[in-house]
């Protein structure tokens, strides 16, 4: 028999059965689209970090105390403009070393009002992070010199604060102590989850005052080059142990970041991937059983066709392309829901999903594959039946 | 193979044995028999006597338990389950009591069955299969299917796919069981000029005695044996 006959055959057979042989696709189309839908979020989510953390700058080395591990809370800073002084030193370049106190505080414009991230910091900041302003300037050196009561707004701030005015040039309070706004930060959107818009930047030597401390939370090293990146940290890890005797100090680059959030993101894709796999598992059972009853249905045909000289091959062909065709018109199908899906999931929320070739060639080869697997089984059977026991079957 | 002899089929000695939950039925207990090209043999003989059996091994559908038998010049017992299908498309034609016609499909296309097991184009299978519906007087009926037509039109579709193969051999299992008198008369008529017209042997069972009588040689078996 002709391939091309036998796919002709298959299909018939499939269109003569359309209610069952539609519900049996179902359970493939099911575990296809979950597959592609689940890959293409978590590749999508994945590319959304690697895009945001590559967005802070290049050759960053963020220094902070204790251990990273993302799991425990970060410990409490000893750090001080003196130990950002001694980096400094070692760094060989004030404009490359970036640093930050943090505190949550109200920013008030007239009756208006907004919580905000305040961020103590260097006039370094824009030069060693990526950091662009839309309106007025940053940040002097004089300015954090003198401790002046100078602010850069976040977008978002600036929206909420001055609606309809130039912010710039205007005054803000910030925990009840004015402040004249000097700048605003270009918009950022959400990056991991926080909100970057959101930020207000003032010297740190004015936040020390304003927060009554004189700690540093953490310092960002901009390496001249990538090649000299870890040494430079060792040094500085060294230098602050030193200082600090008993404190552990971390030295991470934005690879390592980028290496735990992708490993993370690729074992969360992988097992949503395979809590997938399992409905398509399933649907092929579906497919198999469905095969068992085709076959057993149509044994008298099978006996005459073997009577009118159809080889064990041919049955088993039949009945093979049966299966692999219901499940590669299933497999399409559920292609097309879960790339449905996944466009659904990036418009409405912030997860950018991203189909990608190889995940829906793999679902395609799968379901196919699935067909293979599951109606082999049918497919053997219906190839080796008696066909003078087949013709006399009711 | 140079096993031939001419016949279109010769058994000797053939022996078909059942197993039954552990025990051996004999259907066929030793069977002799020649169908030379053109010929026409009735079978006749009581129920259970192994009429049908007899049948299916001269149509390789079954192998002999023991014996030898050739079809169309080949022994069975060194082919396998492929070439005994091969042998089925191109030595025999089986005409089954109960038509056995393929459902949902029209007239035409179960004709050309047979042909698609020979790698025919669908193009050249319709032609094949439309002329020897003209041959059976189906010409009108081409496009029906099964069940839009009568017992007699059906068991003529079965013929013409027993023969648009160009078979050496007509085997039929009471063709004519399912039918009327009258019908089974003109299709009997049919199966008759056509062994005479074309030179198909024939081999039909039956159960009718003035049916066994109009053939050149009548084979009457009881329990297993042609007696
Ligand atoms: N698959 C089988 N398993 C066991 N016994 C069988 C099988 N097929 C046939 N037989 C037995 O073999 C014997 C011959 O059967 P067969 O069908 O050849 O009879 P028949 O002459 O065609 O009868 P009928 O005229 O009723 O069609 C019977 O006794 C039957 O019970
Ligand atoms: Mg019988």
């Amino acid at each position: 028999m002709r391939l091309a006959e036998a796919w002709r055959v298959a299909f018939a057979a499939l269109r003569a059965n359309r209610l069952r042989s539609g519900l049996t696709m179902l359970g493939v189309v099911i575990g296809v689209g979950a597959v592609v839908a689940l890959v293409a979020i978590g590749t999508g989510a994945k590319r959304e970090v690697e895009r945001q953390v590559e967005g802070l700058g290049s050759n960053l080395l963020v220094v902070v105390p204790g251990q990273i591990d993302f799991s425990s809370a970060p410990s409490v800073s000893r750090l001080t403009l003196s130990d950002v002084d001694a980096v400094t030193r070692i760094v060989g370049d004030r404009s490359r070393v970036a640093v930050t106190v943090t505190s949550g505080e109200t920013v008030r414009a007239g009756t208006r009002s907004r919580f905000s991230t305040i961020d103590g910091v260097l006039e370094t900041t824009p030069k060693v992070f990526v950091r662009s302003i839309a309106r007025g300037g940053y940040l002097t050196r004089s300015d954090v010199d003198t401790a002046r009561r100078v602010a850069v707004l976040g977008a978002g701030v600036a929206r909420t604060l001055f609606p309809e005015r130039d912010p710039v040039g205007q005054q803000v309070s910030i925990a009840g102590v004015r402040f004249r706004v000097i700048g605003v930060f270009a918009p950022l959107g959400q990056s991991l989850g926080v909100d970057r818009d959101g930020e207000v930047h003032i010297p740190i030597t004015t936040a020390h005052r304003l927060f009554a401390t004189n700690r540093v939370d953490g310092i960002a090293v901009k390496a001249p080059d990538r090649s000299g990146i870890d040494a430079l940290g060792q040094r500085i890890v060294a230098e602050l142990s030193q200082r600090h005797p008993g404190t552990e100090f971390s030295a991470v680059t934005q690879e390592q970041i980028l290496g735990v959030l992708g490993d993370i993101l690729g074992v969360l894709t992988g097992v949503l991937a395979a809590i997938a796999g399992i409905s398509l598992l399933v649907g092929g059972v579906g497919v198999s059983n469905i095969m068992l009853v085709s076959v057993r249905e149509r044994t008298r045909e099978i006996g005459l066709r073997k009577a009118v000289g159809a080889r064990p091959r041919d049955i088993g062909v039949q009945f093979l392309l049966e299966a692999v065709l219901l499940t590669a018109i299933g497999g399409v199908a559920g292609m097309a829901l879960g790339i449905g899906a996944a466009v659904l999931v990036a418009q409405l929320t912030p997860v950018p999903a991203a189909v990608t070739w190889w995940a829906l060639a793999l679902a395609f080869g799968v379901s196919a594959g699935v067909g293979i697997v599951f109606g082999v089984v049918p497919a053997q059977r219906a190839g080796r039946l008696d066909p003078v026991v087949a013709l006399r079957t009711e | 193979m140079s096993e031939s002899t001419g016949a279109a089929i010769e058994a000797r000695d053939v022996r078909r044995t059942y197993q039954l939950d552990g025990v051996a039925v004999e259907a066929l207990r030793g069977v002799s028999l020649t169908v030379g090209p053109g010929e026409s043999v009735a079978i006749v003989g009581p129920s259970g006597s192994g009429k049908s059996t007899l049948l299916h091994l001269l149509g390789g559908l079954d192998r002999p338990t023991s014996g030898r038998l050739l079809i169309g010049g080949r022994d069975v017992a060194k082919l396998n389950a492929a070439a005994l299908a091969r042998l089925r498309n191109e030595v025999v034609g089986f005409v089954f009591q109960s038509f056995h016609l393929l459902p949902r499909t029209s007239a035409l296309d179960n004709v050309a069955l047979p042909l698609v097991y020979r790698g025919l184009s669908a193009r050249r299978r319709r032609a094949l299969a439309a002329e020897m519906l003209s041959r059976v007087g189906l010409e009108h009926r081409m496009h029906h299917r099964p069940n839009q037509l009568s017992g007699g039109e059906q068991q003529r579709v079965a013929i013409a796919r027993a023969l648009v193969t160009s078979p050496a051999v007509l085997l039929a299992d009471e063709p004519t069981g399912n039918l009327d008198s009258a019908t089974g008369a003109s299709v009997l008529g049919l199966l008759e000029s056509l062994n005479a017209d074309s030179g198909v042997a024939l081999v039909v069972v039956t159960h009718d005695r003035e049916v066994a009588a109009r053939a050149h040689r009548q084979i009457t078996i009881r329990d297993g044996v042609i007696v």
